[in-house]
């Protein structure tokens, strides 16, 4: 097994074929292999894979690709969830645990 | 005797850290001089105290204050043609890569992200455009150096807009391995990465490299469970020590469980749900244990539905040291599971002291 999927994966990602100059940063910095080049253009190979993580939409130098990111981290969530506000890593801004 | 910043001593003009006297860290095995300035030349070696401390942080020791001082660092005798390598403060992480770089000339550039690994920097943001741009002036980075290329980790790219460092900065980013591993076969390539290195794995190996903060995590549940096991095992007639026993078996058990057998069996556990995955693993266990112990079927069932609670959780947490779960999975498993898995703790201990105190087997 190379791969892991999990629940919901990818969903809020899109890439806008138009906008695509297929220059491939996108691709270069996925971390799962979701991003693929067809005739020129970013394609999606596997949506199941994707974590969000918002790498390709921030190195998209033409803005093609939308992802909403986030952390995958339960423990961040219920945080966030309890306390109000985003989940983030971490339990405060000098700190290392996530 | 602790490295000055640059910065602190305004009479510094170029890259690099005060020389100081007096004892080193143990990763500054000397310093280059530079026009009048000292940049601290890293060794590749770890020593036994780095691999000592490396692993204590693994289990939580000094998780939250284990970082290099961010800057800019040589390795090897890297020159104005040597590649520039950007990383984190966290101190495992700098160990990394440094080990990785025997041979190599390079110079390293440290970029402050509050002790934390270049991953979860990036999704923080620390990890960032802002926090690169301030280091590639503040480091003066385009006076060490004759070409105008920064190589980036791979998983720095969430929080580090390449096109924007491009268009404020003099620099272009090149994206490197994920693995500070690959970077020697990255550099003799030409900067160039095959897909092997672009990927993030999540291997057995990797996975229980992460486990012993899980189980460091866990200690209020070890707590829990010896007070569990006593007040269960009462009273203290001729079964005691046997309830004791294997009660404890069953409760620290699940802890153990959920922070080692959890990550180690993670592809072998049913459904995509990590909270799925632990209750059905804590319930194996509940029940292996109690038919081992002979605890019949009311302290039985109270073990499946503690355990099984107890794994969950522990299982549901597993999501923020794994590699490839998104945030509107975890959140919907967040919203599902908390309720089931308080409901099945306090079935579970409910379960157990009705079976003991009204002698139900």
């Amino acid at each position: 097994m190379t791969e892991f999927g999990y629940i919901k994966n990818g969903e809020t990602l899109s890439i806008r074929g138009d906008t695509c100059t297929g220059c491939g940063a996108c691709v270069d910095v996925c971390p799962h292999g979701v991003l693929g080049m067809r005739s020129g253009k970013a394609e999606m190979l596997d949506r199941a894979f994707c974590m969000e993580c918002g790498a390709c939409a921030r190195n998209c130098p033409f803005g093609a690709i939308s992802v909403s990111a986030g952390v995958g981290c339960a423990a961040a969530i219920i945080k966030g969830k309890l306390g109000g506000g985003t989940p983030s890593c971490g339990c405060g801004p000098e700190s290392a645990c996530c | 005797m602790k490295l000055t910043p640059l910065g602190k001593d305004r009479k510094e003009t170029l890259p690099g850290y005060a020389r100081l006297d007096g004892r080193l860290p143990g990763y500054v095995a000397g310093y280059k001089e530079i026009a009048g300035r000292f940049v601290p030349i890293v060794s590749p070696r770890l020593t036994a105290r780095d691999s000592l401390g490396d692993w204590g942080v693994r289990w939580g020791i000094r998780r939250n204050d284990f970082k290099v001082a961010p800057g800019l660092y040589a390795i090897g005798d890297p020159g104005p043609s040597s590649p520039i390598l950007v990383t984190a403060n966290y101190k495992l992480t700098f160990d990394r890569l440094r080990k990785e770089l025997e041979g190599v000339d390079a110079w390293i550039a440290v970029l402050d992200t509050k002790g934390v690994n270049v991953w979860c920097a990036a999704g923080k943001g620390s990890f960032g455009t802002a926090e690169l741009l301030e280091k590639i002036a503040r480091l003066r980075l385009g006076d060490i150096v004759t070409h105008r290329t920064l190589i980036l980790p791979q998983l720095g790219a969430p929080g580090v807009s390449a096109p924007e460092i491009a268009r404020v900065s003099s620099f272009r980013v090149v994206w490197g391995p994920v693995r500070a591993s690959d970077i020697p076969a990255f550099l003799a390539a030409g900067m160039k990465k095959t897909d092997e290195m672009r990927r993030v794995r999540f291997r057995l190996a990797d996975r229980m490299a992460v486990a012993p903060i899980e189980l460091a995590h866990a200690w209020p549940f070890g707590l829990g469970s010896v007070a569990i096991s006593f007040l269960g095992a009462l009273p203290p007639d001729a079964g005691f020590g046997h309830r004791f026993a294997w009660i404890a078996v069953a409760t620290a058990g699940s802890v153990l469980a959920g922070s080692l057998a959890f990550p180690a069996l993670l592809p072998l556990l049913p459904t995509r749900a990590f909270s799925v995955k632990g209750a059905f693993l804590g319930a194996l266990w509940g029940l292996a244990s109690s038919l081992l112990g002979g605890l019949g079927f009311g302290l039985g069932a109270a073990l499946v539905l503690s355990s099984a609670a107890v794994v969950s959780f522990i299982g549901l947490n597993f999501t923020g040291s794994s590699t490839f779960t998104c945030q509107p999975g975890a959140n919907a498993e967040v919203e599902k599971s908390i309720v089931p898995i308080v409901a099945s703790l306090v079935a579970g201990v409910a379960l157990g002291v009705f079976s003991r105190v009204f002698g139900f087997r």
